[in-house]
C-alpha cells in the first residue's frame, strides 16, 4: 500500500479509535460531533458484517484466483444456524463457531468435486448451490420458517452486559471484525498466503514446487466460505429477523461485484467495497429502485477503466507521476486457457 | 404412458429452446473465452423488445418479432462485443466475468424499471390448437416451437459445417492462433459468434416467453438452464449443448410433474452436480489431461 | 552405483500420435545426463511423463527403486524431485526472495505448523544463501516480473534447488540466455552438482552447452532412443548426425 510501513500502526490505531467512537456523542468533551444515531449505528454494523463476508470472497477471488457465486448462501447457512441454535437456547458463542464450521464443511464438500475438473467449474457449482440453498431456505418451513422467516432472534449478552442496544452490539461486532481481520491478515502473510498467491499466478509451476494446488485451492475456498458463515452468524442477531431473500443468488453476485469494486486482492478492498455496497442505497435514496441499475453501470465502467477497483484508482491518483505502465495486476487476474 | 409422452414432447420443446441459449453460450466461450453470466438476461430481454415495439410503437406482432431479433443482434451482439467485451478481454478473465455479472443486473433492473415488474403475457407465433394423435394430445404450439428451434439448430449446423465463413468460425473456435496463421480474419469471426449468439438468444426469447410469460427476473432460471445444459453436454462443443439442452428440458418437465413443485428447480442442478462428480467432461466431451 | 531414476518402457500417445514410444534409461547418483534430439522428438513429453504432468500411456518411472508412476507433480516434488520449465515460470508479482521461499516452503515442517510458524517458514537464511550463490543479491527485493530474461532463468534454476532436491530435471535451461549468462549458469550448475551430489537430467538444444555440462547423453528421435554414450561418442554417431540433418 501507499502508506509507509512506519506509519502503518499509528494509522491503524487512528482508524480503530474513530470506529470505536463513531456512535458516541462527543459534544460533552468539546468536540462538535453528535455521534451516530440509532440508524447510523445499524448501518455501520451492517457494513462490518458485510465486510467480513467480503473478506472471505477476497481471499477466494483476489488471493487464490477463483470465482465464487455463493457467498450469500454461506451467509444464509450461518444466519439460519445461529438463529436456530440461539432460539433453542444455546449460547451465541457456540452458534457462532458452528456457523463458521458449517460453512467451512459445506465449502469443502462443494469445492472438492468442482476443483477436480476445472477452475471455472467452481463458479457454476457455486451458482447452482446458491439456488439450491435458497430453495431449501424457502421450502423447509418446519426448519426455516419458509418465506415467513424466523422472527425475534435475540442478541447475545457478553459478561452480563446485554447487547440489545445498537451501540453495544456495534462494539461487539467491531471487536469480532477486528479479530477476524487479524486472522485473515495472518493467513495471507503466512506461507499459506504465499501458496494461495502462487496458485493464482502460476498453478502449474506451484504444483511442481510441491504446493498441493488442489488442497490449497480447496482451503482458500473453504476458509473464505467460513467467513461468509461467520458474517451470517452476526447478521441474524443484527437484523433480528431473517427470511430467504438476502441469501439468494442476486446478493451472492453483488458480493463478487463488491470485492472487485473495492480492489480485488488488496487487503483493505473488502472494507471499501462493502462501504460502497451498504452506503450506495442510502446515498441514492432519491433514485429509489434505480440504484442497482446505477451501481451495475458504475461497475461496468470501472471494469473498463480501472479493473483494480477503488483502491487501485486511489493509488494511481496518489502516484500520478510514476511512469505509466501496463498494470501488472491486471494481467495476473487472467489465467491460462483450460 | 400418454401423459408421459406428452411430458417428453413438452420437455423436448423447452429443451430445444434451452439448447439455443446453450449453443450461443458455448460459442462465445470457444471463440473468445467469454463466460457470459448475462446469458439468461440475453434470453429474457428480446421479448421486451418485441413488447415495446407492439405497445409503444403499435407494430403488429410479426413485425415486432423481427424488430426484436434485429435489436437483439445490434445491442446484445454488436454493442455487447464492442463496448463490454472488447475493452476487457486483454485485462484477463476476472474483469470480464465481473462485467457480465454487472450486465446481468443492469439488464434485469433495466427491464423492470423501463417496462414493468409484472409478468407480461406474450403472444405465440403458433395457433393454439391441440391435436390428438393416438391418445396423446399435443399442442400445435409445442410442435411449432420444436420445428422452429430445430430448424434454427440445423441451419446453424449447416452454416458452421458447409459454408466457408462457418468453417472459418469453427477454426477460430478450435484454435485462434492457428486460424490466424491460416489467414482467417479471426476478429471478424469472433464478432460473428457474438451476433449469432444474440440471434439465438432472441429466438429462444420469442419461443419461451409465451410459455413462461415475459418477466424481468426470468433470466436467472434461463441462464442457469443454459449453463447446466452446456456443462452437462460437454462445455466445449455445440453438439453437447444441444444434447444438454434437450436433456435439461425433459428433466425439467418430468420434475415439474413428478417431483414437488417447490423443488422442481433443484432437479437440473442436481443433474449438474452428478455430471461433475461422475462424468466431468460432460456427456459428449472427451476426457482431458488434468490441468495441473 | 545405484540408479536414482529408472525409466522403464515409457510411452505416451495423444490420439493417434505416438509422441514417446517405449523409452528406458537409468540415471545414476550425482550424474548429469543430457537428453537431446531434434524438435518434436518427444523430449518434453518424456519429461512431463516422468514428472507427473502427463500420465504415461504405458511404462513405469521409479525413483530410488520406488514406483512413482501416476503421482502428481506436487507429490513427486516432495519426494525430492525438482524441475525447471522450458518457458519462464517464475511468480512475477512476488519478489525474488519470496519466489525462493515459496520454492522451499512445502518441505518445511507440517502444513499446519507453517500456518502458525514464521512468515518465511524458516527459509530466510537459505533463500539469502541461494540468492548469493546465483549472484542475484542486488535483486533480492525486486519483483520477479521486473527481472531480465536471463536473470529470471537464473531465478528459475535457483528455485529448483531451494528444497535440496536429489534429482533435478532441467528443461532447456540455456534457451534464450545470452552468452555471459550462459557461462554463469553452467558454472553454477556444475558447482551445485559437485557440492550436493544432486543428480541432473537436462534437455537442451544448445549442443555446446549440453556437451560441456553433461557426462552422458541420450539422443531421442521420433519418440525412441537412437543413441546413448559420452558426449564424444554421441557427436560421432552417424545415426545422430542423420537424425539431425534430416532424411
Amino acid at each position: 500500500m501507499t502508506i509507509p510501513a512506519k506509519l502503518a500502526w499509528p494509522a491503524l490505531a487512528v482508524v480503530a479509535l474513530l470506529l470505536v467512537l463513531a456512535p458516541v456523542d462527543l459534544t460533552g468533551i468539546g468536540i462538535p460531533y453528535p455521534g451516530l444515531k440509532r440508524y447510523g449505528t445499524y448501518i455501520m454494523t451492517l457494513w462490518l458484517v458485510t465486510a467480513i463476508a467480503a473478506m472471505g470472497v477476497n481471499l477466494i477471488v483476489g488471493y487464490a484466483g477463483l470465482e465464487t457465486l455463493a457467498q450469500a448462501a454461506f451467509l444464509g447457512i450461518g444466519a439460519y444456524t445461529t438463529a436456530l441454535m440461539v432460539k433453542a437456547g444455546l449460547p451465541f458463542g457456540l452458534a457462532f463457531a458452528a456457523s463458521g464450521a458449517a460453512a467451512f464443511v459445506v465449502g469443502i464438500a462443494l469445492g472438492f468435486p468442482a476443483l477436480r475438473v476445472r477452475k471455472h467449474y467452481l463458479a457454476f457449482v457455486t451458482l447452482a448451490f446458491s439456488v439450491l440453498a435458497w430453495l431449501v431456505f424457502r421450502n423447509e418451513q418446519w426448519l426455516t420458517g419458509g418465506v415467513m422467516g424466523l422472527p425475534d432472534i435475540s442478541r447475545p449478552s457478553l459478561f452480563g452486559i446485554s447487547l440489545r442496544r445498537h451501540v453495544n452490539f456495534y462494539w461487539f461486532v467491531l471487536a469480532i471484525t477486528a479479530a477476524l481481520t487479524f486472522v485473515l491478515w495472518w493467513i495471507v502473510r503466512s506461507p499459506w498466503g504465499r501458496a494461495f498467491m502462487a496458485l493464482r499466478e502460476n498453478p502449474i509451476r506451484a504444483e511442481s514446487l510441491g504446493i498441493d494446488v488442489r488442497l490449497y485451492t480447496l482451503l482458500a475456498f473453504a476458509i473464505g466460505s467460513a467467513y461468509g458463515g461467520m458474517a451470517g452468524s452476526l447478521y441474524a442477531p443484527l437484523v433480528e429477523f431473517i427470511d430467504p431473500n438476502p441469501f439468494a443468488l442476486g446478493p451472492s453476485l453483488l458480493f463478487m461485484l463488491m470485492v472487485v469494486v473495492g480492489g480485488v486482492g488488496r487487503f483493505a478492498g473488502p472494507f471499501v467495497g462493502a462501504a460502497v455496497a451498504v452506503l450506495l442505497p442510502e446515498w441514492l435514496r432519491f433514485a429509489e429502485g434505480f440504484y442497482l441499475l446505477i451501481y451495475a453501470a458504475l461497475v461496468m465502467a470501472m471494469m473498463a477503466f480501472c479493473p483494480t477497483g477503488i483502491l487501485g484508482l486511489v493509488e494511481r491518483l496518489l502516484a500520478p507521476r510514476r511512469r505509466t505502465q501496463a498494470d501488472p495486476k491486471a494481467s495476473l487476474l487472467g489465467e491460462a486457457k483450460p | 404412458m400418454a401423459d408421459f409422452l406428452q411430458l417428453i414432447i413438452a420437455g423436448l420443446a423447452t429443451g430445444a429452446i434451452y439448447a439455443l441459449a446453450a449453443i450461443g453460450f458455448t460459442l462465445l466461450w470457444q471463440t473468445s473465452q467469454t463466460i457470459n453470466f448475462a446469458q439468461g438476461e440475453f434470453v429474457m430481454l428480446p421479448a421486451f423488445f418485441a413488447l415495446i415495439a407492439m405497445t409503444w410503437f403499435g407494430l403488429p406482432f410479426a413485425v415486432a418479432v423481427i424488430v426484436a431479433i434485429a435489436t437483439a443482434v445490434l445491442l446484445l451482439g454488436l454493442v455487447f462485443k464492442l463496448v463490454v467485451v472488447q475493452p476487457l478481454i486483454k485485462q484477463g478473465v476476472l474483469p470480464l466475468v465481473i462485467s457480465t455479472i454487472a450486465l446481468s443486473v443492469l439488464l434485469k433492473e433495466g427491464a423492470k424499471d423501463v417496462y414493468s415488474a409484472e409478468a407480461q403475457p406474450f403472444p405465440t407465433l403458433f395457433p393454439d390448437v391441440t391435436l390428438s394423435v393416438a391418445g396423446v394430445s399435443v399442442s400445435l404450439a409445442q410442435i411449432g416451437v420444436l420445428v422452429v428451434a430445430f430448424g434454427t439448430i440445423v441451419a446453424l449446423q449447416w452454416f458452421l459445417g458447409a459454408t466457408r465463413t462457418g468453417r472459418q468460425m469453427q477454426a477460430t473456435a478450435q484454435n485462434p492462433t492457428v486460424a490466424r496463421i491460416l489467414g482467417v480474419a479471426v476478429e471478424r469471426m469472433i464478432l460473428y459468434t457474438f451476433l449469432i449468439n444474440a440471434a439465438l438468444a432472441a429466438m429462444a426469447s420469442i419461443l419461451i416467453s409465451p410459455i413462461y410469460l415475459a418477466k424481468f427476473s426470468n433470466g436467472e432460471s434461463l441462464g442457469l438452464a443454459a449453463f447446466v445444459a452446456a456443462i452437462v453436454g460437454g462445455f466445449n462443443q455445440v453438439r453437447g449443448a444441444i444434447v444438454g439442452g434437450l436433456l435439461i428440458g425433459v428433466v425439467d418437465n418430468l420434475a415439474a410433474a413428478y417431483v414437488s413443485t417447490s423443488y422442481r428447480q433443484a432437479v437440473p442442478l442436481i443433474l449438474l452436480v452428478l455430471i461433475i462428480l461422475f462424468r466431468p467432461q460432460g456427456l459428449l466431451g472427451r476426457a482431458e489431461e488434468r490441468a495441473v | 552405483m545405484t540408479a536414482v531414476l529408472e525409466v522403464r518402457d515409457v510411452a505416451k500417445s495423444f490420439g493417434g500420435v505416438h509422441a514417446v514410444q517405449g523409452v528406458s534409461f537409468d540415471v545414476h547418483e550425482g550424474e548429469i545426463l543430457g537428453i537431446i534430439g531434434p524438435n518434436g522428438s518427444g523430449k518434453s513429453t518424456l519429461f512431463n511423463c516422468i514428472l507427473g504432468q502427463l500420465t504415461p500411456t504405458r511404462g513405469e518411472v521409479r525413483v530410488d527403486g520406488k514406483s512413482v508412476t501416476g503421482l502428481r507433480p506436487s507429490e513427486l516434488n516432495r519426494l525430492g524431485i525438482s524441475r525447471t520449465f522450458q518457458l519462464l515460470q517464475v511468480f512475477p508479482q512476488l519478489t525474488v526472495r519470496e519466489n525462493l521461499i515459496l520454492a522451499g516452503q512445502e518441505h518445511q515442517g507440517s502444513r499446519l505448523g507453517r500456518l502458525f510458524g514464521a512468515r518465511d517458514a524458516g527459509l530466510g537464511a537459505a533463500a539469502d544463501r541461494m540468492i548469493a550463490f546465483f549472484r542475484l543479491g542486488h535483486l533480492a527485493q525486486e519483483s520477479a516480473g521486473g527481472l531480465s530474461y536471463g536473470q529470471q532463468k537464473l531465478l528459475d534454476a535457483a528455485m529448483a534447488f531451494m528444497a535440496g532436491p536429489r534429482l533435478v530435471l532441467l528443461d532447456e535451461p540455456a534457451g534464450g540466455v545470452n552468452l555471459t549468462m550462459l557461462a554463469s549458469l553452467k558454472e553454477r550448475l556444475q558447482a551445485i552438482n559437485s557440492e550436493t551430489r544432486a543428480t541432473f537430467v537436462v534437455i537442451e538444444h544448445n549442443m555446446e552447452f549440453v556437451m560441456s555440462l553433461c557426462s552422458r547423453i541420450i539422443v531421442l528421435a521420433e519418440g525412441k532412443i537412437i543413441a546413448e554414450g559420452t558426449p564424444d561418442a554421441v557427436r560421432r554417431d552417424p545415426l545422430v548426425i542423420e537424425a539431425y540433418l534430416g532424411h
